[in-house]
């Protein structure tokens, strides 16, 4: 087990609901970021001196620009169907945790000053002035949300508490408060083209040694090519696939099927990053900014159609907004939609019978499935609602004889984040993800423990670094996360494997 | 003409006039404000047909809700049907003839009442006993069920105790929206029950009462699910496709 400097709570059969216990995560609180951070990305680079003014003017700018901001904070009737569902909650007890507490501590001070109520009876609606323990409580407490919209599903209103996060991280950001984990990644974007800040030649050198890893397992030369020019397929995939377990074995699973279908593809320099943390910090301006790269590469390159890889709010960016950030896509090749989910590719292919799989290749395992939250609740994959709930467990099934979902009030629309999305991925924040992930690992304990089930399969890169770091702290091992297209990869026979000597597989490395 | 119906006449007045001058600003200001970005919550309609489904089963039947919280939502309900009958049944004041369907709720109505104030009392419990909702409650949040409790309560004693004189009480609203005002009876419950009500008028557009106009323009719940096929670009983020 991993080692814990904090309480790492028990599993249980079923997540209970806490009592709440004030301040459990008060000290909770990511790295602030620094001038280098911030300027790129086009904010102050420290907390500006005349900060309350400029608070107030940033939320009354969102007002004006967000339909989901204004409405959201004029139209909690304060239920409390949230209050139970955000599994930060759960994790911590920390009743500002709850979903509509979160949203409180930024309806407070708008109730005070843009609302007649909170102007003449704060006491009485609630309201109260913006101080500076106000700001870092927004600070912290705005950096306990993984913007998962798991809260949005049950309010009657459809208020979405990640709409309010991302808003909140706007105005810390505009006002030089921003976080450090998410704005040195995007200013890397900006000027490298991704996440991890790994230039072209790093790149191919990586690629390169997939092409002789997958040529030495299976006898067949699947390429791995970088800015290739009129391609039909540009891939766009979290950089996490280049160099991170379980992710790299995803990519080699998503090269083979490309090979197998025979289209030509690429990966491209300039858009080498599928993620897009302009979403996380609400940021309008920087999201479009990396969207661009992404069209400014399908240009360059092009290519016909564009697919991106396993990644979930990657996807939520792409099915969602690319169109609006950066479209439109009318030099692509209108017979596809625009953008591809992997998976969507994927199920094509088998639906057409264009894979040899063989399912007994993951014979050792036990699967299930963890949806990640933005391809549960912010879009589609398929032409179906809903399709982003079947289409992974239709391939995943099409790869493996052995499947077991989670119990039904964790999966699907309901399902938990993994607890390190929305920009937490990051060590500062290690208490918080490691709490933050009890409801999922209880409900993957639960089948653990009932079906026997020894892995199981994601289809985000945040998702599968979250939980290969997180899961050792509850007794299970790293190994236990995989990529759904390395089950792919497993599974595939390639046209000519094992037409040389079949036991040549053992002598790599 | 008493002293105290042209009071009232004139707390009707003013409450309408804030009533529909403040709702209608805010709903202004929620058309105005663009959603620059789709964020349905999905699975989401891909139709518009299926949008006014969603939206359909939301405000009649607190479809999400249900998912959320089974008692709160049984409460929550029971109280906004209630209410929705009671207000049917109150239209009678303000027609003549009256219609025959509002003539046909006239007995439900009446019963309706009380399922309106045990709602309430179950949602002012659950917001007392349920340390979660205890800890996210304003006092505001509190008054707001006690004076639509008190409203019910007050009516249902005209309905049932202390019956007062509808006809006189229907020619006072008639003739208010004839400018021509009638005499309103003295009866306190009934004095209670009026100044309540329009105490409500009054606070609506400045509470959390928008949430009824606030669902219908809330985007995870009104947006069609086509990002993909149709491009959806705000007003304000158009300057950025000129650079
Ligand atoms: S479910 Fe919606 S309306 Fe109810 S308390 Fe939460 S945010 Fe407010
Ligand atoms: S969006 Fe997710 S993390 Fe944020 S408050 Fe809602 S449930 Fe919690």
């Amino acid at each position: 087990m991993a080692k814990a400097d904090f309480e790492v709570p028990e599993l249980q059969e079923y997540t209970e609901v806490p009592k709440y216990v004030e301040g459990t995560m008060a000290h909770s609180s990511p790295y602030v970021a620094k001038p280098d951070h911030q300027t790129p990305l086009g904010f102050p680079g420290a907390l500006v001196p005349d900060w309350e003014e400029k608070t107030l003017e940033a939320m009354g700018d969102l007002l004006g620009k967000y339909r989901s901001f204004q409405v959201y904070l004029d139209s909690c009737v304060k239920c409390g169907a949230c209050t139970d569902k955000c599994h930060y909650y759960l994790g911590t007890s920390d009743p500002k945790n709850m979903p509509v507490a979160r949203q409180d501590l930024l309806r407070k001070v708008y109730r005070r000053y843009f609302t007649f109520a909170g102007k003449f009876f704060p006491k009485l609606v609630g309201a109260v002035d913006l101080t500076r323990e106000v700001l870092d409580e927004w600070y912290s407490y705005f950096h306990q949300c993984s913007q998962c919209r798991r809260c949005s599903v049950f309010c009657p209103y459809g208020i979405d508490t990640a709409e309010i996060s991302m808003a909140a991280r706007e105005i810390l950001d505009r006002i030089g408060y921003g976080q450090k984990y998410c704005n040195e990644i995007i200013a890397k974007v900006h000027k490298i083209g991704n996440n991890l800040g790994l230039p072209g030649p790093a790149i191919q050198n990586i690629l390169d040694g997939l092409e002789e890893d997958v040529l030495d397992d299976t006898g067949v030369a699947v390429k791995f090519p970088l800015d290739v020019k009129g391609v039909d397929i540009l891939l766009v995939t979290p950089s996490a696939d280049f160099f991170a377990e379980p992710h790299i074995d995803g990519l080699i699973g998503y090269a083979k099927v490309f090979h197998e279908c025979g289209v030509s593809w690429t990966v491209s320099t300039k858009a080498s990053e599928a993620g897009n943390f302009g979403m996380f910090i609400g940021s309008y301006e920087n999201m479009r900014r990396v969207s661009m790269r992404i069209r400014e590469a399908a240009i360059e390159l092009g290519v016909k159609r564009i697919v991106f890889g396993e990644c979930g709010h990657a996807w939520r960016v792409a099915y969602a907004f690319l169109n609006t950030l950066a479209g439109p896509f009318d030099f692509l090749d209108p017979n596809y939609p625009v953008p591809q989910h992997i998976l969507e590719f994927t199920w094509d292919a088998i639906q057409q019978g264009k894979l040899n799989l063989d399912k007994s290749a993951n014979d050792d395992k036990v699967l299930t499935f963890h949806d990640s939250c933005n391809v549960a609740r912010a879009t589609r994959m398929g032409d179906k609602p809903g399709g982003q709930f079947e289409i992974p467990r239709n391939v995943i099934k099409a790869v493996c004889n052995n499947y077991v979902d989670m119990e039904a009030d964790t999966i699907k629309e309901r399902t938990f984040c993994c607890g390190g999305g929305g920009g937490l991925l990051t060590d500062d924040l290690m208490e918080l993800r490691v709490k933050g992930a009890i409801p999922r690992i209880n409900a993957l304990n639960n089948v653990v423990q009932e079906h026997g089930v020894t892995h199981m399969a994601a289809i985000c890169a945040i998702c599968k670094s979250q939980f290969t770091k997180v899961i050792p702290y509850y007794g299970f091992e790293m190994d236990q996360i995989v990529s759904v297209h390395q089950l792919v990869s497993n599974a595939i026979l390639l046209t000519g494997q094992g037409e040389q000597d079949d036991d040549d597989g053992e002598d790599d490395e | 003409m008493s002293f105290l119906t042209v009071v009232y006449a004139l707390l009707f007045y003013s409450a309408t006039a804030v009533l529909v001058i403040g709702v209608g600003r805010k709903i202004y200001i929620f058309a105005k404000a663009p959603a620059p970005l789709k964020i349905p919550t999905t699975p989401a309609p891909t139709t518009q047909t299926g949008v006014i489904m969603r939206m359909f089963r939301e405000v009649v039947f607190f479809e999400s809700l249900f998912k959320g919280a089974k008692w709160t939502w049984l409460f929550g309900w029971v109280f906004h049907m209630g209410l929705f009958l009671v207000l049917l049944r109150h239209v009678r004041y303000f027609q003549d003839p009256v219609w025959f369907p509002i003539e046909l709720i006239q007995p439900f109505g009446a019963y309706a009442g009380f399922a309106m104030v045990a709602g309430l009392a179950g949602l002012f419990g659950r917001r007392m006993l349920v340390d979660r909702v205890r800890y996210i409650s304003a006092p505001s949040d509190y008054l707001m069920l006690i004076l639509l409790m008190l409203i019910g309560l007050s009516g249902l004693m005209m309905t049932f105790v202390a019956h007062t004189d509808i006809v006189a009480v229907k020619k006072f609203f008639l003739g208010l929206m004839t400018l021509s005002i009638s005499e309103l009876p003295a009866d306190p419950v009934l004095l209670v029950h009026l100044a309540l009500v329009a105490l409500l008028m009054l606070i609506f557009p400045i509470s959390k009462l928008l949430h009824a106009p606030g669902i219908f323009f809330s985007p995870t719940r009104n947006q069609v699910d086509n990002p993909r096929e149709r491009r959806h670009l705000a007003e304000w983020a158009k300057r950025f496709e000129q650079q």
